[in-house]
C-alpha cells in the first residue's frame, strides 16, 4: 500500500518537473513549428547556473529560489540571442533550424563538461523544504510536495500569460495561422524571440528546481530532451492543456516504469508516443499535425 | 579521358595503393574507419539527400546490426551465419522504423526517428541481460574468408575498400535507376508523382529498406574493426555526427558522403589527439555548414570552381544553367 501511494506521488512530483521542461517546448513547437532540440541543454545548464549560484561564486551565494530565478533569466537571454542571431539567419527553413539547435545542444554539452567537470553536482533543497511529511504511516520527503505547488502555481501563470493578456492572444493567433496573424499586425518575429526566451527561462527554471530530486550531471540534456519530445507528441505540439497532461501521462509512464520493470523502463516510456503517432498524430490536444 | 574520369581513376589508384603511402598501421586504421564510416553515409545519404527525409536515428539501427552481430558471434555461431542474420535483422529493424516514421514527412520523422533512436539506446543502455549494459559486448577474432585472415590492418583495409567500392557501384546504379528518378520525385514533387500514379509511400519505404542495408553492411565492418559495441554507438551523438558526414559533404550526391565520413573521421581522430572538445567542435562545425555552405562542401567547391574558371568575356550568359 504504502509503495503504491509514494510511487503515485512521486509519478505527480516527475509530472510537474516534465511540465516545467515540455511546457516552453510546447510553445516553440506550435509557434516556430520546429522541435527545439536545445531544450535539454537549456535544463542542464540552468541547472549547472543554478547550483553555482547556490555554491557561491566569486563571492556571491543565494538562495535557493533567487538562484532559480536568476539562472532562468541568464538562460532566457542565451534562448534569446540563439532565436536572433541564428535562427532568425534561417527563416522558414525548419529543417536548418533543427540542425542548427542540435548543433548548440552539442556545444553547450560540451561548455558544460569543460565548467563544471564530470562529476555530479548534488543540490540540497531550499531551507525548510528538507524535511518530511506524515500521513498516517506513510512519510514524504516536503521537497516532493513543493515541486508539485510549484508546477501547479507556474502552470496557473502560463495559464492566465496564454488567455488573460494581450501577448498571450497575439501567441495563440500565431499558433493557429501565422500568416493571418502577420496580416492583422503582430510582429510574429518577434513573437518568436519572446517565446523562445520564455521556453528557455522555463526549462531552466525547471532544471534548478529539479535539481535536489535527480541532482545535476553531464548527459543530464539527454536524458530530459527525449522526455519533453514524447510529452509533446503526446500531449499535442502548441497546447498548454496537452503539455500538463502529457506530462502527467508520462511522470506516472516513468515512475511505475522504472519500479515494475526497471530493464524496459525506457521502451515502455515510447509505447503511449507509438500509440498516438499511428492513432491520433496531433496529439491529445494539438492543433495541428508535426 | 575526360577529368571527372581521370579523378577518379587517381583517386581509385590512390585507394588501391594506401598501404604503401601511408606512414604508418595507425593511417591504414584511419583509412579503413573512413570507408565503412563512408558506406553508413551513403546510406543515410538515400534518406537525407535523395528522398528529402531527414532521420536522426540512423545509429541506432546501426547499433541493431552491430549488437545482432555481436550477440551471434557471442553465441557462438560461424561468421557467414552471424553476417547474414545481422544483416536481415538491421533491414527488418529498418522496416519497423519505416512503418512508424514514413507516417509524416519533414519535422515529423526527424522527431520520430529521434525518439525511436531514444528507445533503442535506452535498451541498450538498460537491458543489461541482453546487451550487457555500459560493459557491452566484446568480440574477438575476425573472419577468414577463403583462408584470407582479416587479423592484419592491411587485409582488413583491402576487404573495406572492396566492399566500399561495390557500395559506390550499387548506389550509382541506384541514381541513375528508374527507382532513384522516382525517388528524386517524391522528394521534390510527391504530390505530382502521387498523380502520375506513383505509390510515394511504397517508394519511400523501399528506400528506407535500401538505407537499412548499406547501415548494416557498415556497422558489421564496424564491429569486425572495433571487436567492442556499447550503448554510445546508437547514442544521438552518433546519429548526429553520420548526418554531419552527409550535410557537410553534400546531401544528393555521392561523392559528398565520401568526402564528409573522410573530414569528419580525420578531424575527429586528428583533432582529438590535441584536445579533448570533440563534441563542441563538432556542434560549432555543423552550425557553420548549415548556415553558410547549406548545400555542402562538395557542391559548394563545384559552384566555386564554376564560378572561378567560367570565361569572363560572356558575361553573363555563362552563368545561365
Amino acid at each position: 500500500m504504502n509503495f503504491w501511494v509514494s510511487l503515485t506521488v512521486n509519478s505527480i512530483t516527475f509530472g510537474g518537473l516534465l511540465f516545467l521542461l515540455s511546457a516552453g517546448f510546447a510553445l516553440i513547437f506550435g509557434l516556430m513549428r520546429i522541435p527545439n532540440l536545445t531544450h535539454g541543454s537549456l535544463y542542464m545548464l540552468g541547472a549547472y547556473i543554478g547550483a553555482t549560484f547556490l555554491i557561491g561564486i566569486v563571492g556571491i551565494k543565494i538562495n535557493f529560489w533567487a538562484a532559480a530565478v536568476v539562472a532562468a533569466l541568464i538562460v532566457a537571454a542565451f534562448g534569446a540571442l540563439i532565436e536572433r542571431l541564428l535562427l532568425r539567419r534561417l527563416p522558414g527553413d525548419q529543417l536548418a533550424q533543427v540542425l542548427v539547435t542540435l548543433g548548440i545542444s552539442f556545444m553547450v554539452a560540451d561548455f558544460c563538461l569543460m565548467i563544471w567537470g564530470g562529476d555530479p553536482l548534488n543540490v540540497a533543497p531550499p531551507e525548510g523544504l528538507g524535511g518530511f511529511v506524515r500521513f498516517g504511516s506513510i512519510a514524504f520527503p516536503l521537497y516532493r510536495l513543493a515541486i508539485i505547488v510549484v508546477a501547479v502555481l507556474v502552470a496557473l501563470g502560463l495559464w492566465l500569460l496564454l488567455e488573460r493578456t494581450r501577448l498571450g492572444a497575439m501567441i495563440r493567433a500565431g499558433v493557429d495561422d501565422p500568416d493571418m496573424a502577420r496580416v492583422v499586425g503582430i510582429r510574429v518575429s518577434r513573437l518568436f524571440t519572446i517565446v523562445f526566451a520564455l521556453g528557455a527561462g522555463l526549462a531552466s527554471f525547471g532544471g534548478i528546481i529539479g535539481a535536489p530530486m535527480l541532482s545535476v550531471y553531464p548527459g543530464l540534456d539527454q536524458d530530459m530532451l527525449p522526455l519533453a519530445l514524447v510529452v509533446v507528441i503526446l500531449g499535442g505540439t502548441g497546447s498548454l492543456l496537452g503539455a500538463f497532461v502529457g506530462s502527467l501521462i508520462i511522470g506516472f509512464i516513468y515512475n511505475f516504469g522504472q519500479a515494475l520493470l526497471p530493464e524496459l523502463a525506457y521502451f515502455v516510456l515510447f509505447l503511449p508516443m507509438l500509440l498516438v503517432l499511428l492513432l491520433r498524430p496531433q496529439g491529445l490536444f494539438g492543433r495541428h499535425v508535426p | 579521358m575526360s577529368a571527372r574520369n581521370l579523378a577518379l581513376v587517381v583517386a581509385f589508384v590512390a585507394l588501391a595503393a594506401l598501404p604503401f603511402w601511408m606512414p604508418g598501421v595507425y593511417y591504414i586504421n584511419v583509412g579503413s574507419q573512413i570507408l565503412f564510416y563512408a558506406i553508413f553515409a551513403l546510406g543515410l545519404n538515400v534518406l537525407v539527400g535523395y528522398a528529402g527525409l531527414v532521420s536522426l536515428g540512423h545509429a541506432a539501427l546501426f547499433g541493431v546490426s552491430a549488437y545482432a552481430i555481436g550477440y551471434m558471434l557471442q553465441l557462438g555461431y560461424g561468421h557467414t551465419v552471424s553476417i547474414i542474420v545481422a544483416l536481415l535483422v538491421g533491414v527488418f529493424a529498418m522496416a519497423i522504423f519505416a512503418l512508424l516514421s514514413l507516417r509524416s514527412t519533414g519535422i515529423g520523422f526527424i522527431m520520430i526517428t529521434l525518439a525511436l533512436g531514444q528507445i533503442l539506446w535506452g535498451l541498450a543502455y538498460r537491458w543489461i541481460s541482453l546487451t550487457g549494459g555500459d560493459n557491452g559486448i566484446n568480440v574477438t577474432g575476425r573472419p577468414a574468408p577463403f583462408g584470407y585472415s582479416l587479423s592484419s590492418p592491411i587485409t582488413f583495409y583491402y576487404t573495406t575498400l572492396i566492399v566500399f567500392l561495390l557500395a559506390v557501384a550499387a548506389m550509382a546504379v541506384f541514381v541513375r535507376s528508374p527507382f532513384g528518378a522516382a525517388l528524386m520525385g517524391t522528394r521534390d514533387q510527391p504530390r505530382r508523382m502521387n498523380a502520375l500514379g506513383y505509390h510515394v509511400l511504397a517508394i519511400r519505404f523501399w528506400a528506407c529498406l535500401l538505407s537499412g542495408l548499406f547501415t548494416s553492411v557498415s556497422a558489421i565492418l564496424f564491429v569486425y574493426y572495433t571487436q567492442f559495441i556499447s550503448p554510445q554507438t546508437l547514442s544521438l551523438t552518433s546519429s548526429a555526427e553520420v548526418l554531419l558526414m552527409v550535410i557537410s559533404g553534400g546531401p544528393g550526391t555521392i561523392l559528398g558522403p565520401i568526402v564528409g565520413a573522410g573530414l569528419v573521421v580525420a578531424v575527429k581522430t586528428v583533432v582529438s589527439g590535441f584536445i579533448e572538445r570533440w563534441n563542441f567542435l563538432l556542434g560549432a562545425v555543423f552550425v557553420a555548414i548549415v548556415i553558410l555552405v547549406p548545400e555542402g562542401i562538395v557542391p559548394g567547391s563545384v559552384r566555386l570552381w564554376r564560378l572561378l574558371t567560367r570565361p569572363r568575356t560572356k558575361g553573363k550568359a555563362g552563368s545561365a544553367p
